[in-house]
């Protein structure tokens, strides 16, 4: 049996904060997660959730404080392991005196490939991320837009099996956006492994196998985006209107909201029969009454909340 | 040069290149030599002297000013702007990194200093002086000079590993200005009465790079000899500091997180 794409065992990273008394405050806490070969995995939280954390402690940018991980069997410590990852760094900035044509060609040059290879790689990239054209402009005339194609160019430039991008929609208009979804659906077809971190989730929802929440540092919880929604209690939405002049009963406006004339009210499933027996009472017009499936979004704001009132951040080994 | 350091090195001297203060440092040198020509011929019959010791010395301060600019800037710059984030997913170890980045400002270094050594012997030419035996010594002074600048540029690199660029600045001009003074120091040292000053002094002469043996222009200048076993001693020297600088911070850069 292959070994997982990626392996994250009890990763944990506390950072100092403090100029004269150290402190130190955890950013990532015993993190444990495993993403299979060919699954396109979505990892959701809010800013400051760890997500770029775990991105970087994956690419041996930062140091855990405890834990490990291994990607397709092989530590984070190996520099071998880079040869089968991509990367694309939040907000990417790269050397701006270079022309997007000589930075992949650049970063071509650490995947032991000939001149003519490189070449060749470096045109189809700039082709498929739509840099053809501005392949001879200097970066530092990207538009953030176009930075964020070269990044992802540059990440999957020596075709690696493990992609992370770390908030890829980041900065795109709605068709660069659509473009990037492609991209990342291309490559989930040729058997690559994407882990996408991002804050926009009908991209994850659009995308993902699986998702994973991150909030205060702490995985919430990990499942596919139907599994994830199905774990709320579903609600049911009425949608109806005043039959003629007469006045609708107080104690229903105040549960409804008032769209154009027409009022949206939104029941728990049990109490449905009761409120709709509450508006024929009343002599409401009842135009449709449809389940509501709360989103991705309500269940992620969901947590975050319970995480803002809870524990905004854990501290740790005061010295 | 291995698969990873050289492109590496290849891109920080493109960088340099195509940096215009690269260019102002270059414009300003070969004014400096247009000016030693100018006081060549006010200078009747010791133009030699004083166009070899006006150009060597602005070769040499024009590439301490780059070795220290640029070389406190050669990590910082990457941590800061984060372009270091990208390259570092790459298959290439931090230290590979780092070596990279000196070769390549190294490179630019002994560019700029081959086009200065051609300003200087163009000066020479224009006094109408034929080349002689004797100038044989100020190519290996500015040789020398590339040595020090070697090692200032792996000082610069040294500090820029942990600290600020303004810091790595000022710590790096701090004990190339200690270095240059060594034997001096140790000399105060052996003069003083107090053990312990005594002490100092002997740890400061033998922990900071003696910049002092690096200074041929005089000798130079006046045609004089250097000796073979100088040559020797002074590559050996330099090499053995380099390799210790580098190893130190490849040691601490390879345990720092790049936030």
């Amino acid at each position: 049996m292959s070994a997982p794409a990626i392996e994250i065992i009890g990763l944990t990273k506390d950072y100092p904060v403090g100029f004269w008394r150290k402190r130190m405050r955890r950013s990532l806490d015993s993190l444990t997660l495993q993403v299979e070969e060919g699954e396109i995995f979505g990892f959701l939280g809010p800013n400051g959730a760890g997500k770029t954390t775990t991105l970087k402690l994956l690419m041996g940018l930062i140091f855990p404080t405890a834990g490990t991980a291994r990607i397709r069997g092989c530590s984070i410590d190996d520099v071998r392991m880079h040869q089968d990852i991509g990367y694309l760094p939040e907000q990417p900035y790269f050397y701006d005196y270079l022309t997007a044509r000589e930075l992949l060609d650049y970063y071509a040059r650490f995947s032991s490939y000939s001149a003519g290879e490189r070449r060749d790689r470096v045109e189809r990239l700039l082709d498929r991320v739509g840099l053809a054209s501005a392949g001879n402009v200097q970066l530092r005339k990207y538009s953030k837009g176009m930075l964020q194609r070269a990044g992802i160019a540059q990440a999957i430039l020596h075709d690696p099996k493990v992609i992370f991008l770390d908030e890829p929609m980041s900065g795109l208009d709605p068709v660069g956006r659509r473009e990037v979804r492609d991209i990342i659906v291309d490559l989930k077809k040729q058997g690559r492994t994407v882990f996408f971190s991002t804050h926009i989730l009908s991209d994850a929802e659009m995308l993902c196998d699986r998702v994973g929440v991150l909030s205060g540092g702490k995985l919430q919880g990990v499942g596919a985006p139907g599994d994830i929604v199905s774990i709320e209690v579903s609600a049911m939405e009425i949608l109806f209107e005043a039959r003629g002049n007469r006045p609708l009963p107080r104690e229903l406006m105040e549960r409804a909201t008032a769209i154009g004339g027409r009022y949206r009210m939104a029941v728990a499933e049990a109490g449905l029969y009761p409120a709709l027996a509450q508006l024929e009472s009343s002599n409401a017009r009842i135009l449709s009454v449809s389940p509501v499936r709360p989103t991705l979004e309500d269940y992620f704001l969901r947590l975050v909340g319970r995480e803002e009132t809870a524990a905004p951040e854990v501290e740790v080994n005061s010295r | 040069m291995s698969a990873t350091t050289g492109p590496v090195a290849i891109n920080t001297f493109r960088e340099a290149v195509r940096d215009r203060v690269l260019y102002n440092l270059v414009f300003f040198a070969l004014v400096m030599i247009g000016a030693a020509i100018f006081v060549g011929q006010i200078s009747i019959g010791i133009e030699r002297l004083v166009i070899v010791n006006l150009g060597l010395t602005a070769i040499s301060l024009f590439g301490l000013v780059m070795a220290i600019f640029i070389g406190v800037g050669l990590v910082s710059k990457e941590i800061e702007k984060r372009t270091l984030h990208s390259l570092l997913a790459k298959p290439i170890r931090r230290w590979e990194f780092l070596v990279g980045k000196y070769a390549g400002l190294l490179l630019t270094l002994t560019i700029n200093t081959a086009f200065m050594t051609l300003g200087l012997a163009a000066a020479l030419f224009y006094v109408g002086r034929p080349l002689v035996r004797p100038d044989v010594s100020i190519v290996i002074a500015i040789y020398f000079i590339l040595l020090a600048l070697a090692l200032v540029t792996a000082l610069a690199l040294f500090f820029s590993c942990f600290s600020s660029p303004m810091l790595s600045t000022l710590f790096t001009l701090a004990i190339y200005i200690t270095g240059i003074f060594a034997k001096d120091i140790r000399d105060f040292g052996d003069l003083a009465s107090s053990p312990l000053l005594k002490a100092f002094a002997r740890v400061v002469y033998y922990l900071v790079p003696n910049f002092h043996n690096f200074n041929a222009i005089a000798a130079a200048a006046h045609g004089e000899g250097i000796p073979f076993s100088l040559v020797a001693q002074n590559t050996l020297y330099a090499a053995c500091y380099v390799t210790l600088l580098l190893l130190a911070s490849s040691a601490i850069f390879s345990t720092r997180d790049l936030k």
